[in-house]
């Protein structure tokens, strides 16, 4: 299909646009910039006057539940749900049920999100089998199947030998290692973060040493390695203190931090609101900024959703007993365009966050609205208010800190490789 | 914490739950200690009864196990002539069984009033305030490593009892702070009816992060600690937490923290010493000093039972008013 946006504000962060104008797309490529190629008659025209067209989001990890857990959510709803966020591509963290340790279930993946059709979906395989911590998974295999990375996800890796041999063996086939930091000795099963709010309402606490000490071990085997390694979702301070002095040695990390974390700290949580549960925990106003400082500074390359949705009883308990994550797809952009609002970080950086930089950190030829490219397309109204509710909500998962809050931003269009796969309904 | 407050109290400011001392002003603790103290008369005659709640039913939930505390939640209940049921519904982390929610409305279907609830995780009662049905009132017995408010007032009690005020007294909490939610609960209280200066006195492995938060200077030193202190509150410490990494032995806990005869003399002449028991004899206070002339822990377990007759009345009545 031939379509042209008209109109927009064009932000292209990976080439430096950001010009007023249309775009033109033909054939699932983007075709034109500025002016219509020769001889283009458009099939569908979408007016984005007041609106900015960038590249669609690419999410470094998200939940869909499925396989094993679509009681929860479906790759279905989440997908869905993630066109209407203006996401395009999606990174599937390997601790499904089964576990993504085999070519066969990342091809089941693969297959079912095809059918589904709303995004492209980009699975990380297991770094060990079933997640254990003790035998390396068939990497190569993994690879050759399409995974686009390998990962641990939440779970621990006991064994160092096991850590330092897993990262040799994905440097051997030049994997990327996605890695949470989180030692899990030092958690102790703690579900906040360990400081005054912890203390004063009882929470078993989890340290800020149980992220900078996972993180250094790491790092230190990069050293020795050679692995190419992104952390995924930091919480503290000092772990940013730790990936830009890995940087100046010139090592091959990146970093990136989930946007719940740019929001909200520990002072946010509301008495036992399970809402607030998630790992690594809410921690500190100081983390808070410095991850923000981060972030505009470059120390942290990308924003990223951690996308968790849960089924309602997940939530329902006593605070430690109730399931850690938030759904979040469908309030990246609105909290991205409050940092933007704040003066926290510019905007064409921001959309850099979502889309090129995540690109980048993945090595796929993806996050930029030049001629030539995939037409994955975000088109969104930064003005419009919506309140986040069941009408306006479209994640099976609705637990979120934010239900009935008022959002500013929204997505109007989402175009994944020329179709479109959301339009929103006025 | 506004929160816990706005739970906690009906729209007229009465009090509907009796979640944490946190969130509560000073007029309200009052009104329990003089509440309180006019049950505590009831419990000295012959007949040893009032029809305050008579044909209330009152729902004893105890998922962890208590002896004392619910013992004395009974008797406070029955002295109130309300029918009491109490339940011990053991969990283990491994199995959960049924949830918290499928139990309230389990009782709930059973018509009861109030539910008294203990449990090991913090914020079980906070939960079950929130999604009881409005007619309930719920009483915290101890949620996890959170609060302990009854426990806590009974200990107010007891010290205004013998001290006649709070301002200008000195309080010494000693022992394992970190998983004490006693020692929560004391700390709120004796900070809202204006103690002089509360001081916590542990090893570093038994305190929680930024404990000063909480209002309470930090003493690692027991005779130190002990310098001028009017109050000695002595905490038990589990017997699971030794041979862990937090303590190397009961013999050396006692050496630095326990509260021997000569310990004792570092406070006040006339201080109090208190402990919310069961006490480790030997292990954080010496039997002389348990059973010394200085100790007040057997009225603790006596003033308990006034004090849980004076919130339960409170809470009930605060509910009937708004129906």
């Amino acid at each position: 299909m031939r379509i042209e946006i008209v109109n927009g504000q064009i932000i292209d962060p990976m080439n430096e646009v950001n010009v007023q104008g249309n775009l033109y797309i033909a054939e699932g490529e983007i075709v034109g910039v500025g002016s219509a190629p020769e001889g283009f008659v458009a099939q569908h025209r979408v007016d984005a006057q007041g609106q900015v067209v960038c590249p669609g989001f690419i999410d470094l990890s998200t939940r869909l539940r499925e396989p094993g857990q679509t009681h929860k959510a479906t790759i279905l709803s989440e997908t869905r749900a993630a066109a209407s966020a203006g996401f395009t591509s999606l990174c599937i963290p390997p601790d499904t049920n089964p576990v993504i340790d085999t070519p066969a279930v990342l091809e089941l993946i693969k297959d079912k999100a095809e059918q589904c059709a709303y995004a492209h979906i980009y699975p990380v395989a297991a770094l060990t089998k079933k997640l254990a911590g003790k035998e390396l998974s068939s990497m190569f295999a993994l690879k050759q199947a399409g995974c686009v990375a390998v990962s641990h996800a939440q779970e621990a890796i006991h064994d160092l030998l096991v850590l330092r041999r897993a990262m040799e063996y994905a440097a051997t086939h030049d994997l990327l290692l996605m890695y949470s930091p989180q030692e899990q000795a030092l958690s102790n099963q703690g579900c906040a973060h360990e400081g005054a709010m912890a203390s004063r309402y009882g929470l078993p606490g989890i340290p800020v040493a149980a992220e900078t000490i996972a993180l250094m071990q790491c790092i230190e085997l990069i050293e020795q390695t050679g692995c190419r390694v992104h952390f995924r979702g930091l919480s503290c301070a000092r772990s940013v203190v730790l990936i830009a002095k890995a940087k100046q040695l010139g090592l091959p990390v990146t970093a990136d931090v989930a946007m719940h974390q740019l929001h909200l700290t520990d002072e946010d949580m509301q008495p036992y609101d399970s809402h607030y549960y998630v790992l690594p925990p809410l921690r500190s106003v100081q983390d808070r900024s410095t991850l923000i400082a981060a972030v505009q500074s470059g120390a942290i390359d990308s924003i990223c959703s951690d996308h968790q949705p849960h089924n309602i009883d997940a939530k329902l308990g006593a605070f430690p007993e109730t399931e850690p994550g938030i759904s979040s797809l469908e309030t990246v952009l609105p909290l991205l365009l409050r940092l933007v609002e704040q003066g926290a970080i510019e905007l064409s950086q921001g959309i850099a966050k979502l889309s090129s930089e995540p690109a980048r950190i993945l090595g796929i030829n993806s996050g930029s609205i030049a001629i030539g490219n995939v037409a994955d397309v975000c088109v969104f109204d930064p003005a419009t208010e919506w309140q986040v509710n069941a009408e306006t909500w479209q994640s099976q998962g609705r637990n979120t800190p934010y239900w009935l809050a008022t959002m500013q931003g929204k997505v109007t269009h989402t175009i994944q490789a020329g179709k479109i796969l959301f339009a929103l309904q006025n | 914490m506004l929160a816990i407050k706005n739970l906690q109290l009906n729209s007229s400011g009465k009090l509907k739950h009796f979640l944490s001392i946190e969130g509560l002003d000073k007029s309200l603790l009052t009104e329990v200690l003089d509440t309180a103290e006019s049950f505590a008369d009831i419990s000295e005659q012959r007949v040893k009864k009032i029809p305050l709640l008579r044909g209330k039913t009152i729902v004893n939930l105890f998922f962890e196990n208590s002896t004392r505390t619910r013992a004395t939640f009974e008797l406070a209940a029955s002295r109130l002539s309300a029918d009491v049921l109490s339940m011990n519904i053991a969990t283990s982390a491994t199995s959960k069984g049924e949830s918290l929610l499928d139990t309230i409305r389990n009782l709930e279907a059973m018509q009861v009033d109030m539910f008294v609830v203990r449990h090991s995780l913090s914020g079980a009662a906070h939960f079950m305030a929130e999604h009881a049905a409005p007619h309930i009132s719920v009483i915290n017995a101890g949620d996890g490593q959170h609060e302990h408010p009854t426990q806590a007032m009974l200990d107010m009690f007891t010290i205004r009892r013998v001290k006649q005020q709070f301002s200008g007294l000195r309080v010494a909490i000693v022992g394992d702070i970190l998983h004490s939610r006693v020692a929560r609960s004391q700390i709120h209280a004796l900070n809202i009816l204006g103690a002089q200066e509360v001081r916590v006195i542990a090893p570093k492995t038994l305190l929680p992060a930024q404990v000063e938060s909480l209002g309470v200077t930090v003493y690692h030193d027991l005779a130190a600690g002990l310098k001028n202190i009017d109050v000695i509150i002595m905490l038990r410490l589990q017997k699971e937490r030794m041979n862990s990494a937090l303590l190397p032995s009961e013999s050396e806990y006692f050496k630095c923290f326990g509260l021997s005869d000569d310990k004792l003399k570092c406070a006040n002449k006339d201080a109090i010493v208190m402990h919310p028991g069961p006490i480790n004899r030997g292990v954080e206070i010496s039997s002389s000093v348990a059973d010394g002339p200085q100790s007040v822990i057997l009225q603790q377990v006596t003033n308990g039972i006034a004090v849980r007759m004076a919130v339960m009345s409170m809470t009930m009545h605060s509910n009937a008013g708004t129906e």
